[in-house]
């Protein structure tokens, strides 16, 4: 069964419906017990990472979400707040990646939020596994995970950054798989053959 | 770098798309779920949806078909129409939408924009301005339809946005709607240097040009169309690889 971790951050909707399209089956639950008997885990998240922070942590999450073996998988916000720490509300974070989360810094031609289809580089690893070289993803954010050693795909607003993330068995992508079409669909197809 | 973004705008009325002709890989034409898969499969970057439903009966059904929507579709897409209130957003939320777009209620109640951005954020809310430039050199954002002017500038409506938490600017110039003329491109790039957020390009388009010119020169962050794709003069993909051709850059 996969779980999608429900810490009230935005919708839910969409993840479910993109793992319906896939035809997986799955609950959406905060529940310590079924988290942790789940063989994927899924962490999506929409809005700011100081209050998905403090909503985890209200739910004891952290240290659930830490100790999972199964493979896991952040999404956007939900990504963020597996890094270190994040600039915005300068909260500690769970710190499964090795990265910092900025604000990315508005210039002129430089429009933040980073809303839009960006091109992935340097992908590496099964999450990627068929996705062709110069292929576009969805992003929806202001803030974004710097590169780091865990940085398993890239992407350039202004500054490259951490466009996807893993460490040991857990991911993150600062992109949302959910609407990012057919390469999109295929990323997330890999995370739940991993 | 981030690529342009091509949006086919989606009239639906009681439920149904209209204005559309026939695809050749379509069943039926004025299904909303089976037009958009047709766009989506031809490379459009996202969708809007715009509910013109005259009665209640009608926005209720297009509830239901975002429903239907947000499970037919894997890119994002907008929703607008009759979008007044909180709770209009959070129904519309709930039903899986991933952006609104609000204008009249907005210029009604400019704080309709910070409570939905502060609830929902900034992400999930389009600001759609409706504006003519009047004889005295001054662009004015209207309502309904471009049907009631209202005492609200162009440039100072999009800041005032902005600072409430618009995520994005969808700007429609009623001097150049459905002129098929192209879009006013100085202003385009006026307003681009007056914010920060993406700015989306609305009404006017007559050609391929036309497109190229408010996403260059007018500096706009994405370019939404109807006629142009409805009436099959040019697939979104066939657009999209003339922009390549022009060196603009598009996913």
């Amino acid at each position: 069964m996969i779980a999608i971790i429900d810490y009230k951050m935005g919708n839910l909707r969409s993840v479910e419906n993109a793992l319906h399209r896939l035809g997986a089956e799955f609950c959406v639950t905060a529940d310590h017990d079924v988290i942790r008997r789940a063989d994927r885990v899924l962490l999506p998240g929409v809005g700011n990472a100081a209050e998905a922070m403090e909503n985890l942590n209200a739910a004891g999450l952290p240290p659930v979400i830490r100790r999972l073996r199964c493979p896991v998988l952040g999404i956007c916000v939900g990504m963020q707040v597996m890094c270190r720490d994040s600039e915005e509300g300068n909260v500690p974070c769970i710190g499964l990646f090795d990265a910092h989360v900025r604000r990315f810094v508005p210039q002129p031609e430089l429009k933040v939020p980073h809303m839009g289809w960006n091109v992935l580089g340097n992908t590496e690893g099964k999450l990627f596994a068929g996705v062709p070289r110069g292929s576009y993803v969805y992003f929806v954010h202001s803030y974004y995970p710097t590169l780091c050693p865990d940085t398993i795909a890239t992407t350039t607003h202004g500054v490259m950054f951490s466009a996807a993330l893993k460490y040991e068995n857990f991911y993150g992508t600062q992109f949302h798989p959910e609407k990012s079409g057919d390469v999109g669909e295929m990323i997330l197809k890999n995370f739940l053959n991993l | 770098m981030v690529a342009k973004r091509i949006i086919p705008c989606l009239d639906v009325r009681e439920g149904r798309t209209v204005k559309g002709v026939h695809f050749v890989d379509l069943r039926d034409v004025g299904d909303a779920v089976e037009l958009g898969q047709h766009y989506a499969r031809s490379g459009a970057d996202e969708l809007v949806y715009l509910d013109i439903s005259a009665t209640q009966e009608g926005r209720n059904t297009f509830t239901r078909l975002v429903e239907r929507i947000a499970d037919g579709i894997n890119i994002p897409f907008t929703v607008g129409g009759g979008i007044s209130s909180l709770d209009d957003a959070a129904r519309l939320l709930d039903a899986g939408a991933d952006k609104i777009s609000i204008n009249s209620a907005a210029i009604a109640d400019p704080t309709l924009i910070d409570r939905i951005a502060s609830r929902y954020g900034s992400q999930f809310l389009v600001l759609a301005i409706d504006a003519r430039c009047g004889e005295d050199d001054v662009w004015r954002a209207t309502t309904h339809g471009g049907r009631r002017p209202s005492d609200k500038e162009l440039f100072s409506w999009a800041r005032e946005g902005q600072e409430r938490g618009a995520g994005e600017i969808l700007f429609t110039s009623m001097n150049h709607d459905g002129t098929r003329n192209g879009y006013p491109c100085e202003t385009f790039a006026a307003l681009a240097d007056a914010l920060s957020i993406p700015i989306i390009a609305s009404g006017g388009a007559g050609s391929v040009q036309d497109i190229a010119d408010v996403l260059t020169r007018g500096r706009a962050d994405a370019a939404l169309a109807a006629s142009i794709f409805h009436f099959g003069e040019i697939s979104v993909a066939d657009l999209k690889n003339q922009l390549r051709q022009l060196n603009i850059n598009v996913r």
